[in-house]
């Protein structure tokens, strides 16, 4: 029978068919960060339980950590408790650590590829929401919650019921300027937050598979902002150069390696198979995207303009007055009318290095503009260590903007990075809800490119024109 | 985990769609390493002031609905961040149940949130748009209203001034079963613990 991608990565996994369509699912490899990991860790305790394959469970603290000078030293209490937590649990478990001051520490989801920890056809997990990023190397990904976390701590596995299958083709090529971002808040904004409510989505079609490794991460990091805990994308050669380039240490090597990718051409959707819904987006004429409102739904073209009340077809009027009172915004603006104070580039959504790339070559000799304040955060210590190899500290710096250590930063302001009340920023991250990055601040969603065009014009620009 | 028993509460809606998880429980309140005292910020940034003091006219913050123990909101809450905080900030709150609306592939809740809840034994009933319209009317006709949840006949009622207003509600068997019986997964699948043995043999 013909099967889809996540169906053969599934059906491989299987340990047990449970009943009620429920079935016990192996995990191969569990992610742990510092916030959502210390209560499992306790209830094994407390249960007298083992963490079953620490040789599989990989952490690292990221959320809340500084990503200042003073990241080493802590001073928040509950945060350094958090942080210290996870340093004893690892220790006493034999979990492998990358902790605060590591060459490999950085954003979990950033680190995971970028060390070979995550390898197609796997079944990956993390207590977060944006696992599903890993899904980029043809890999079954998702977030879970706390008890999960036990749970796969405990058993290596997972009770569940297998998602819908829902695939997402993009047709055509990417004008220059015109990102996997706004491939992924296209959609977004087309299907809603809950759009892909109890599915895995399959990326597929021309402009993904001419995506390089970043890209796709992108576009499968935003599928839970689309409602789906899962979005794929079949292994190819793009993939597999990525597996065998670099320095990751615990990909396979040498003729390990070629064993392994011959493996992995088995991960592809059979000609045939049943999707259970099915979306076309042709990207030809897709320009950047830039959200308005508080959720990820609401973006438009840079070219547009913030929507009146009732010409939004997956929220309703109430939904887009409360967003726009929120946002400090009236139907009509143009977007690229909008002022913003500050920019954020970082995060596991667009915290690689391409990403940083693509906002030094454009911010290369220009200024940010004044008041603006410009945050990079790379998304890991070695991502850190290329781009200041390759110079794009130094033309973020000369620009005007400050350049971090690694951490989640001001995506979610666990740390001390935060918007202050009305404050707008122009953010590469994936969440613009209320709150989001500080209470009251204001957040708008789009590529690396395009919020660095922001910073040096003081608001939102069509990159396009820029080129 | 406790078992699901029928109870009566008072009922407070939140007349909101996609209410997230950073919504539910702001980041600031997850620095915690413990699995209790999460009921204090449920919802607190429209719960509070900036000076901490209570926002009147939030609905938890109302005389009549300020105990209340069955949640009503629009659709696919808790959506977001996967953060099972926001689960444990509602039910430390006092909430057994929550009830959202399903519209055809629009569902009540987020993928996530819903199964979190489930582990922590918070019930989430999906009923029709039209059910949950008619639920917030009267909710705005009588604050702090009673409803009871019976999970065993998979009925909610509300106890409107006019009279009952019952509702039956779909439940998947298994889950069902672990909430009545407060069942614990992890000791349930380690039963399974020599196929899992066996798997990993066969895949090493």
């Amino acid at each position: 029978m013909s099967k889809t991608l996540f169906d053969k990565i599934w059906d491989a996994h299987v340990v047990k068919e449970l009943g009620n369509d429920e079935v016990l699912l192996y995990i191969d490899r569990h992610l742990v960060h510092e916030v959502t990991s210390p209560q499992a860790f306790e209830g094994l305790r407390l249960a007298g339980r083992k963490v079953r394959r620490p040789d599989c469970t990989f952490a690292t603290m990221d959320h809340n950590v500084p990503t200042d000078e003073s990241r080493m030293n802590i001073t928040d209490p509950i945060a350094k408790a958090q942080v210290d937590a996870l340093t004893e649990n690892c220790a006493t478990t034999s979990v492998t650590l990358f902790p605060l001051g590591d060459d490999r520490q950085g954003v979990i989801h950033i680190i995971g590829p970028e060390q070979g920890i995550v390898l197609p056809g796997m079944t990956v997990v993390c207590g977060d929401s944006h696992t599903a990023t890993h899904g980029a190397f043809g890999s079954i990904a998702f977030g879970i919650g706390t008890s999960e976390v036990e749970h796969v701590l405990a058993t290596q596995t997972l009770r569940q019921k297998k998602p819908k299958n829902y695939k997402v083709e993009f047709t055509g090529t990417l004008k220059p300027g015109v990102t996997a971002k706004d491939m992924v808040l296209k959609l977004i904004s087309i299907i809603g937050t809950a759009g892909g409510t109890s599915c895995a989505f399959e990326f597929c079609g021309e402009a993904i598979e001419t995506l390089s490794m970043e890209g796709r991460l992108t576009i499968c990091n935003m599928a839970i902002e689309a409602g789906a805990r899962a979005g794929l994308v079949a292994p190819d050669q793009i993939t597999f150069d990525y597996v065998g380039s670099g320095n990751r240490v615990y990909a396979p090597k040498g003729d390990e390696l070629v064993k392994a990718i011959e493996n992995w051409k088995q991960f592809y959707t059979d000609e045939g198979a049943h999707f259970d819904h099915e979306l076309t987006i042709d990207v030809n004429d897709l320009a950047p995207q830039v959200t308005w409102g508080t959720s990820p739904g609401m973006g438009v073209d840079v070219t547009g303009e913030v929507p009146a009340l009732d010409a939004v077809p997956e929220y309703s009027p109430a939904d887009v007055r409360a967003a726009l009172d929120y946002m400090g915004l009236e139907p009509g603006t143009k977007m690229t009318d909008i002022e913003i104070e500050t920019v954020f580039i970082g995060s596991c959504t667009n915290g690689r290095i391409e990403d940083l790339r693509e906002a030094a070559e454009y911010i290369k000799g220009k200024k940010v503009a004044e008041g603006v304040r410009m945050l990079v955060v790379p998304g890991s210590e070695a991502v850190r260590y290329q781009g200041e190899k390759e110079r794009l500290d130094r033309i973020f710096i000369e620009a005007g903007a400050e350049w971090r250590f690694a951490g989640c930063s001001m995506c979610l302001a666990m740390n001390a990075d935060k918007l202050r009340d009305k404050e707008r920023c122009a953010s590469t991250s994936n969440r613009n809800f209320e709150g989001r990055q500080g209470k009251g601040g204001r957040t708008h969603l789009v590529s690396p490119k395009m919020a660095a065009a922001a910073a040096v014009a003081g608001h939102f620009v069509d990159i396009r024109e820029e080129l | 985990m406790d078992k699901f028993e029928k109870f009566t509460g008072i009922v407070a809606g939140v007349d909101r769609a996609n209410i997230d998880t950073d919504a539910l429980i702001p980041k600031e309140h997850l620095k915690s390493i413990k699995r209790t005292g999460f009921g204090a910020a449920l919802f607190s940034d429209w719960r509070y002031f900036d000076d901490g003091s209570d926002n009147p006219d939030f609905v938890l913050n109302k005389p009549e609905t300020k105990n209340a123990e069955i949640l009503v909101t629009r659709n696919n809450c808790g959506c977001g961040s996967s953060r099972e905080h926001a689960v444990w900030a509602v039910v430390q709150y006092g909430f057994k149940a929550i009830i959202a609306p399903r519209q055809d592939e629009n569902p009540g809740f987020a993928d996530i949130f819903r199964n979190n809840c489930g582990k922590n034994g918070l019930l989430t009933i999906e009923l029709s748009e039209v059910q949950v319209d008619e639920i917030f009317q009267t909710l705005e006709k009588e604050p702090g209203v009673q409803g009871t949840v019976d999970l065993a006949a998979q009925t909610v009622t509300l106890h409107a001034a006019s009279g009952d207003q019952v509702y039956s509600f779909d439940i998947a068997a298994d889950l069902k079963t672990k909430l009545l019986e407060g069942l614990d997964d992890i000791a349930l699948t380690l039963q399974y613990e020599a196929d899992i043995t066996a798997y990993e043999a066969e895949h090493r």
